[in-house]
């Protein structure tokens, strides 16, 4: 009897419901895991066909056997090497750039005073709201008239004049750290770049690797800034290669080959994800809630 | 007591002056410290923009030197069907992509705030296509799309409907960017959740006892207690859509006949296919203009739908 009754009022119950309601959210929420995933899926399954699989009606799922020698043409028939290699330079000294100017900004706005600084900050902070479009054209006609265009300078000098967004975020973070510790060093005798160099840096990582995960990913995902500058093919990244490996419009010459390049194109930013995920999460919680 | 000192007033005036000695030196090393930050808004924003404005009103194309045309660009914008049609494109997308990616990304926050084992790997899930977005996922979106054998039409297939040819059909092909953006909702959906997390718990449980139902909670205290939030995220949804490059430009190409021909690809050809960067900085500057217009609706109309913590009454 009571076995009988029991489930029949075990929804009826707080706990029943509770976990009748994380049930129907799971449920939900796998749902739309796939059709997040999907994506990916089709990309690894099209990028391990053979060439005549690819345009088969009803479509092959898992190829078999997997063709991992797509993977091996795709980075050998064109100097992938190179891409990879130019990407790494840029987004490496990008990166660099926009640690030091930004966190030497975030310290001159988050603890010294000087006049007008408040003005300088808001103008800041307003660019942000800025569309790239209306600096696009004197920008590059700048780079231009420096004879920058074709190399890398014109998407690497900038990195070093400092971001609103990162700076933004680092002083809001030097704003959170007790002055004591400074104070003691000035005692000491420690000049203000000292402080700067030998306690708040350190002191900031969490902020600092924050920062490193969205410069890397912005830098790496970057199309348009590569696309008007790095006419020479020599000199092209990852994404720019990327799209003019494309081909046809219609239906993309050997899209197994296609496919197999753009997964490999995604490699780097999502072992960065898988390591540096709560960098991700912070930095964004960080702008949402505080901005 | 003291010993009374025999120039009291010199002393005072000493270190009034050291003071403001030392203010002084405090303000070079803070100038030196934010000049990269000064610097960069000179010679990367500030310069440009005015630059941008003034070329905006010549005849330039790098070759021979900038001509003064005065409203010569404007004028012809205006009457560029190109133009009006380029602006409904990225009206239509934006008016479509941000209210709907608000709503998929508060929705998928709501579910994922839900307490129990293994959400942080679905929080990751949805997050992922964010971190990866660029032109290889632009060029996967193209091959989804393909009419005859992409996998959305195939699965379409699956449930009996007959998919349109996508990319290459002037109606459909607007939509399939709408949905793929909708893809990447995953930050918005982050900076909800934390907006989420912040609410205190007691309000829900005052509510309980009320007796006010899940709906009412939703819309009495979960809407107002994230409307900042929600603020933040419009403002960057509509500046961002204003902004799509990678997308438009590598999945459709501003085709078919221009269907898809955002103001932002417009720019890019005007300026780097055409080389007429007098006409390009004239059309960056509308689109600046109605960026700054569309930025401050939102900011007046606040007061109106977004409540802060601190005027709530009888907290302080």
């Amino acid at each position: 009897m009571r076995v009988h009754t029991a489930p029949h009022v075990f929804w009826r119950t707080r706990r029943g419901q509770a976990r009748l309601a994380s049930l129907a959210v799971v449920i939900i929420l796998l749902a739309g895991s796939v059709l997040v995933l999907i994506p990916f899926f089709w990309m690894i399954s099209t990028s391990l066909k053979q060439a005549s699989q690819v345009y088969l009606a009803p479509p092959i799922w898992f190829p078999n056997p997997p063709q991992w020698g797509n993977y091996v043409q795709a980075v050998t028939r064109v100097p992938f090497h190179l891409y990879a290699w130019n990407t790494t330079i840029i987004v490496g000294l990008v990166t660099i750039g926009t640690l030091l100017s930004c966190s030497l900004s975030a310290y001159g706005f988050a603890r010294l005073s000087a006049p007008g600084k408040n003005t300088i900050f808001m103008l800041l902070l307003s660019t942000l709201m800025l569309p790239g479009a209306v600096t696009l054209v004197p920008t590059y006609l700048l780079f231009n008239a420096l004879g920058w265009v074709g190399s890398f300078l014109p998407l690497i000098v900038p990195a070093y004049f400092g971001s609103a967004f990162f700076i933004f975020l680092m002083r809001q973070f030097y704003l959170t750290i007790p002055r004591e510790l400074e104070e003691a060093a000035t005692i000491d005798g420690a000049s203000v770049y000292q402080i700067w160099w030998s306690i708040m840096m350190p002191l900031s990582y969490p902020v600092l690797a924050t920062v490193v995960v969205f410069t890397f990913v912005g830098t790496y995902n970057d199309f348009f800034t590569p696309l008007i500058y790095l006419t020479d093919e020599s000199k092209r990244t990852i994404a720019v290669a990327l799209s003019y490996f494309q081909g046809s419009p219609r239906i993309g010459p050997q899209m197994h080959l296609l496919m197999a390049a753009v997964t490999i194109s995604i490699v780097p930013p999502l072992i960065l994800f898988v390591l540096a995920q709560r960098y991700f999460v912070r930095g964004i919680v960080m702008t949402g809630i505080k901005g | 007591m003291d010993t009374p000192h025999p120039q009291p007033q010199i002393a005072v005036r000493q270190s009034a002056r050291r003071a403001s000695r030392r203010r002084h030196i405090e303000a070079i090393h803070a100038y030196i410290f934010m000049a990269p930050a000064i610097l960069g808004l000179l010679f990367f924003t500030l310069g440009p923009m005015v630059a941008s404005f003034l070329l905006s009103f010549t005849d330039y194309n790098i070759l021979t030197d900038p001509r003064w045309n005065g409203l010569a660009n404007y004028d012809r914008l205006f009457n560029d069907e190109l133009f009006w049609q380029s602006l409904r494109v990225s009206a239509t997308y934006s008016i479509v992509s941000v209210p709907l990616g608000l709503v998929v990304a508060l929705g998928l926050a709501l579910l994922l705030n839900h307490k129990m084992r293994g959400i942080l790997f679905f929080r990751s899930v949805y997050y992922l296509p964010t971190v990866i977005s660029g032109v290889g996922v632009a060029m996967l979106w193209r091959w989804l799309f393909n009419g005859d054998y992409g996998i959305i039409n195939i699965l379409l297939r699956g449930v009996g409907v007959r998919g349109p040819n996508w990319l290459f059909d002037e109606t459909w092909a607007l939509v399939a960017l709408i949905i793929a953006s909708l893809w990447g909702v995953g930050g918005t959906m982050l900076i909800f959740l934390a907006g989420l997390q912040g609410i205190p718990q007691e309000l829900y449980e005052a509510a309980e006892i009320d007796g006010a139902g899940r709906w009412r909670q939703f819309t009495s205290i979960t809407l107002p207690m994230i409307s900042h939030v929600t603020f933040f995220n419009l403002v960057l949804g509509v500046i961002g859509a204003l902004q799509v490059f990678t997308e438009a430009y590598v999945i459709t190409g501003g085709g078919p006949n221009n269907a898809t021909l955002f103001l932002s690809v417009y720019l890019y050809r005007h300026a780097f296919q055409y080389l007429n960067f007098g006409y390009a900085a004239a059309v960056a500057w509308v689109l600046f203009l109605i960026v700054l217009a569309l930025t401050l609706l939102v900011f007046k109309s606040s007061p109106l739908w977004v409540y802060y913590e601190s005027e709530r009454p009888g907290r302080n």
